[in-house]
């Protein structure tokens, strides 16, 4: 991605420019953690599977380091998403 | 790292960071705040975000009073231009027994001798506050508009940057191995990224902070248990106050951006450190919740997560020093609402360092931890 246009939109769901991740990378937030709960990236309808490659590329960039350096935030179920009313209906088993 | 501080504090959660701060304020020097994690990473990231001050002891009471007036322009305060996201939407707490009914006067008559102006709604009126609220079996509800909610990420931000511009280190990543002790007091904490020699600890592991007291060898009355939530994709407004239910033992909330927020503690929860995530929570609290609020039911659930309540004998916070170390000051077992009353605890945490008068003169002899001892619990009637 085009690591310059700090207008660029980097989530989509919660509509977060690159501008403001660079901006918390820089105050030293710079988990995907720090960056989601600051920022709300990767917290809305899609859980990050759209922005959180990008978001890997900026802390990259901005640290300079590797992106296989990064740690990952932990996935969190539902893996996709599940209305309320049908989990009421649902069956009891775990798996 | 500093190999030497005044003060050690451990614990990057809203009470660690708070503390910190509070201590800055007063001209402490050399403050060591060091997180086995990140900043907001335990129960402050995991928290409801709520805050009430509809309690049922006077404690309880002015803790959160307290700080819903710190929070109120804390932002100001502590020079943090993103804000705090502070929103007072109000808890809208329903009644669904003569029982609940007598406890909820009780608390409501006290709550107004402290000057909150909480309403008790007959079940006609609860519709004109939470619209989608299923009438059956309702017998009315309390109802306070200061109440609300704040971000714990930005609040834990703010304080931990003011601090920082106060001097004080913050190390990440930084776990706690253990104490260098001479006698009774400790002179030094021994980390995974080396030694800081210190003359105070002040413990705000959250969570954890049961194990870092035994370290020093106190056993502290605390037990940790997970606590689940889970949040729904953004849907139209429905409702704006917190909604919590002693009887289903729930609370919801809808942010700002329309996603709601939900929670439910489990009877069967076993006692220790699980921060995993289970389905049988996701079907108990879709069941509690649609039982009151049926409109909500077609909302998705996009995450769910879980943290640590750090548990008391009475569910109220323990404060100061206990008796067998001279200088680890506790900030521990608020048992489900640290975040809560954060303002008002990390200020008298740093008053008691201090020497100077707490702005709850009666947390001295009514917070400390000789109270279980004594057998003069803080036992309050509204929790979930």
């Amino acid at each position: 991605m085009n690591l310059k246009d700090d207008n660029t939109i980097v989530c989509r769901c919660a509509d977060v420019t690159l501008g403001e991740i660079k901006n918390v990378i820089r105050k030293g937030y710079t988990t995907l953690d720090e960056i989601k709960r600051l920022t709300r990236a990767g917290m809305g309808q899609c859980q990050g599977k759209t922005c959180r490659n990008l978001l890997m590329q900026i802390i990259a960039h901005e640290l300079k380091i590797s992106q296989t350096d990064i740690e990952l935030s932990r996935l969190r179920p539902p893996s996709v998403t599940i209305p309320l009313e049908l989990l009421v209906k649902g069956d009891t088993n775990e798996d | 790292m500093k190999t030497k501080a005044s003060v050690v504090v451990i614990g990057g959660g809203v009470i660690g960071a708070a503390t910190a701060y509070e201590l800055a304020l007063r001209g402490w020097k050399d403050i060591v705040l060091v997180e086995k994690n990140t900043l907001f990473s335990g129960a402050t990231a995991r928290c409801g975000a709520g805050v009430r001050q509809q309690w049922g002891t006077e404690m309880n009471l002015r803790l959160s009073i307290g700080s819903v007036k710190r929070y109120e322009t804390l932002a100001e305060e502590l020079d943090y231009s993103h804000g705090i996201e502070f929103s007072q939407t109000g808890y809208f707490m329903p009644v669904y027994s003569e029982r609940q009914m007598q406890q909820f006067e009780k608390n409501v008559s006290l709550q107004r001798k402290f000057g909150l102006d909480v309403q008790f709604l007959p079940p006609e009126e609860c519709r004109n506050i939470v619209p989608i609220i299923s009438l059956e079996g309702l017998l009315g509800a309390t109802y306070y508009e200061k109440d609300g909610y704040l971000s714990p990420f930005h609040t834990t931000a703010a304080y931990a940057e003011a601090a920082m511009r106060k001097g004080v280190c913050i190390e990440k990543n930084t776990e706690v191995l253990g104490f260098t002790m001479e006698k009774n007091t400790i002179r030094s904490v021994a980390t995974n990224r080396g030694e800081i020699s210190c003359d105070y600890v002040v413990n705000a592991a959250g969570g954890w902070s049961q194990e870092i007291a035994k370290m020093v060898n106190v056993a502290l009355p605390l037990y940790s248990e997970r606590h689940q939530i889970l949040v729904t994709e953004p849907i139209e407004p429905l409702f704006r106050p917190m909604v919590m239910s002693f009887t289903h033992g729930f609370y919801t909330q809808q942010e700002p951006n329309g996603a709601i927020l939900m929670g439910v503690g489990d009877p069967n929860e076993p006692k220790g450190y699980n921060m995993d995530h289970s389905y049988h929570f996701l079907q108990t609290v879709a069941a509690l919740v649609t039982s009151v609020l049926p409109a909500v039911g077609k909302a998705r659930v996009v995450r769910q997560w879980s943290g640590l309540y750090n548990i008391s004998p009475d569910k109220a916070p323990i404060l100061g020093l206990p008796k067998e170390v001279t200088n680890m000051y506790l900030a521990v077992g608020f048992s489900g609402h640290g975040f809560m009353v954060a303002p008002m605890v990390s200020e008298m945490i740093a008053q008691m360092m201090t020497n100077e008068k707490l702005s709850i003169p009666e947390a001295k002899t009514q917070l400390d931890i000789g109270r279980y001892d004594r057998g003069e619990l803080i036992v309050e009637p509204s929790v979930v």
